[in-house]
């Protein structure tokens, strides 16, 4: 499968993408913010649409909504974000008037699915890179930040009690989710990046007893999604999205019920 | 005496229109340990965040600083109440690291793990290290939270109700140990708590939040009587 330029692309991106995708899911489940991260892809897609309607990148425009909209949700507390009912009302807006910049842009049925279900096997060169740079720069950001954010992400009151400035870092993570969001979004999809953000994750908490294990499971699980989705789909001719959706669903009721034998 | 490590002068806070206190006067100076008691609701936890900069008073400033130098004083805090996920993947070990300090890397030094292994054996917690802080007891638990906030190496260590779930054996062997640290290590205590008997024994003065304002003496005198029938 290697034989193909596109497959070779494919699989370099979806690699850093699964690697991001893990370890930031791991922050995204330790500081329960699964909610946000759906209402930012949603956002994603109307980023993606406007960026069609402006004739610019679906990344670029994914990006410029979810950084913009990370932002200002820091603002609110998010614990205030997480019980406000008008979170759905915004996200249902997002997605109307992603609908609407479709239209307005004039493109074809075929580019609307890409956004929402992914479109990896397309992935240019340039694309490539693009989104390994992106990856790099989230990865390497949570390393450097990795004390104070694991400190804030376990035992908030505790770092605030002892000096972590749990504000600024809660903003930097927004952001990283964003940037995240919007380069998990060009594999999976808008719709589904939410499974690599968070099923990964989930597992490892099932699994983990460790933070170092946690990662380890999640960037493992998240990869292996990604790889078995990318040769199952190469071999049948089926969307990637919809393997790598399996795979993770599969291997997240597999540890849950291998994590109820452990508790009895 | 020294120069104090901490001064209030005219704090008053106000949540909208309801005053919790009204121009507070103090001195905390090295190695002192001082309790801080009042009723439920008097604002000694409200105080507390403010002599550590996570509240805006609404009147009045704090000035803190180091004892040796100009250096920023150093505070340990464990506060009043904790909220730790019933999953976090944390041994008591880890939990107490967490407050290790910044640096760019995610891993331990061999010299931080040997200052974490210190602070364990120092709260007693060397055999227990590696299980979940999620299922420890209230007074290991309790115990975990002054290792982590020893581990900073504070110069002003502030325990709020940290004896609050423990019997009375436990409370005991808490405040020996608190003390005995304290002591060591030169630090000032501020010792915030509703038991007027662990007030009296292992602190030297108290400061009282009663109607608005505050008063202080020596922790000798806190009894039921010299309080004039202040509740506490
Ligand atoms: N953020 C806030 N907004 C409004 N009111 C507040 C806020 N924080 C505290 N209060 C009020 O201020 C008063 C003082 O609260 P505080 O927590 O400081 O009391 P406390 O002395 O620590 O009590 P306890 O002994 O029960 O811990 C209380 O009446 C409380 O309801
Ligand atoms: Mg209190």
């Amino acid at each position: 499968m290697f034989a193909f330029a596109f497959m070779r692309h494919a699989f370099v991106a979806s690699t850093f993408i699964a690697l991001t995708c893990g370890v930031v899911g791991v922050f995204v489940v330790a500081r329960q913010l699964s909610f946000l991260t759906h209402m930012l892809s949603e956002i994603g897609f109307a980023g993606a649409a406007f960026g069609a309607f402006l004739g610019i990148s679906p990344l670029l425009g994914m990006l410029l909504f979810t950084i913009a909209s990370s932002t200002l949700i820091s603002g609110l507390s998010v614990e205030r974000a997480r019980r406000e009912s008008t979170i759905s009302a915004v996200s249902s807006l997002f997605i109307g008037s992603g609908i609407l910049f479709l239209a307005l842009a004039n493109q074809s049925s075929s580019y609307a699915t890409d956004i929402l279900f992914g479109s990896i096997v397309g992935i240019s060169i340039n694309g490539v890179w693009q989104l390994v740079i992106l990856s790099l720069i989230v990865l390497l950001t949570i390393w450097l930040i990795f004390r104070p954010l694991q400190f804030d992400s376990f035992d908030s009151v505790g770092a605030s009690a002892n000096g972590v400035k749990t504000g600024i870092i809660s903003i930097i993570f927004l952001i990283l989710l964003a940037v995240s969001v919007s380069v998990g979004a060009q594999i999976v999809g808008s719709m589904l990046v939410f499974i690599l953000m968070t099923i990964p994750a989930a597992i490892a908490k099932a699994l983990g007893h460790s933070m170092k294990q946690l990662l380890i499971i999640s960037v493992v699980m998240a990869i292996l999604g990604v790889w078995l989705g990318l040769w199952l789909a190469y071999v049948t001719n089926w969307p990637v999205t919809f393997f790598i959706a399996l795979i993770e669903v599969v291997a997240y009721v597999v540890a849950l019920i291998y994590q109820r034998r452990q508790a009895d | 005496m020294t120069e104090p490590i901490l001064t209030a002068a005219h704090l008053t806070m106000d949540f909208g229109s309801k005053t919790v206190f009204n121009d507070l006067n103090f001195t905390i100076h090295a190695g002192e340990k001082i309790s801080l008691i009042g009723h439920n609701g008097a604002g000694k936890t409200t105080l507390v965040k403010i002599l550590l900069g996570l509240l805006a008073p609404t009147a009045g400033t704090v000035t803190k600083k180091s004892p040796g130098g100009q250096a920023k004083l150093k505070i340990g805090y464990v506060p009043q109440f904790r909220n730790i996920d019933a999953d976090a993947p944390l041994s008591i070990a880890s939990f107490v690291a967490l407050n290790v300090g910044l640096s760019w890397r995610p891993w331990l030094t061999a010299n931080e793990k040997k200052r974490v292994a210190d602070v364990l054996a120092l709260t007693d917690l060397t055999a227990i290290k590696d299980r979940p802080i999620t299922l420890t007891s209230g007074g290991e638990r309790q115990r975990a939270y002054l290792a982590q906030a020893l581990l900073a190496d504070p110069e002003l260590l502030i325990l709020d109700e940290a004896t609050a779930s423990m019997d009375v054996d436990a409370k005991k062997a808490m405040m020996d140990l608190v003390v005995k640290v304290v002591t060591q290590r030169n630090m000032a205590l501020l010792f915030v708590s509703h038991d007027l008997e662990l007030t009296a024994r292992y602190t030297d003065r108290y400061l009282l939040i009663t109607d608005e304002t505050l008063a202080t003496g020596s922790s000798k005198e806190v009894n039921a009587d010299s309080l004039k029938g202040v509740r506490i």
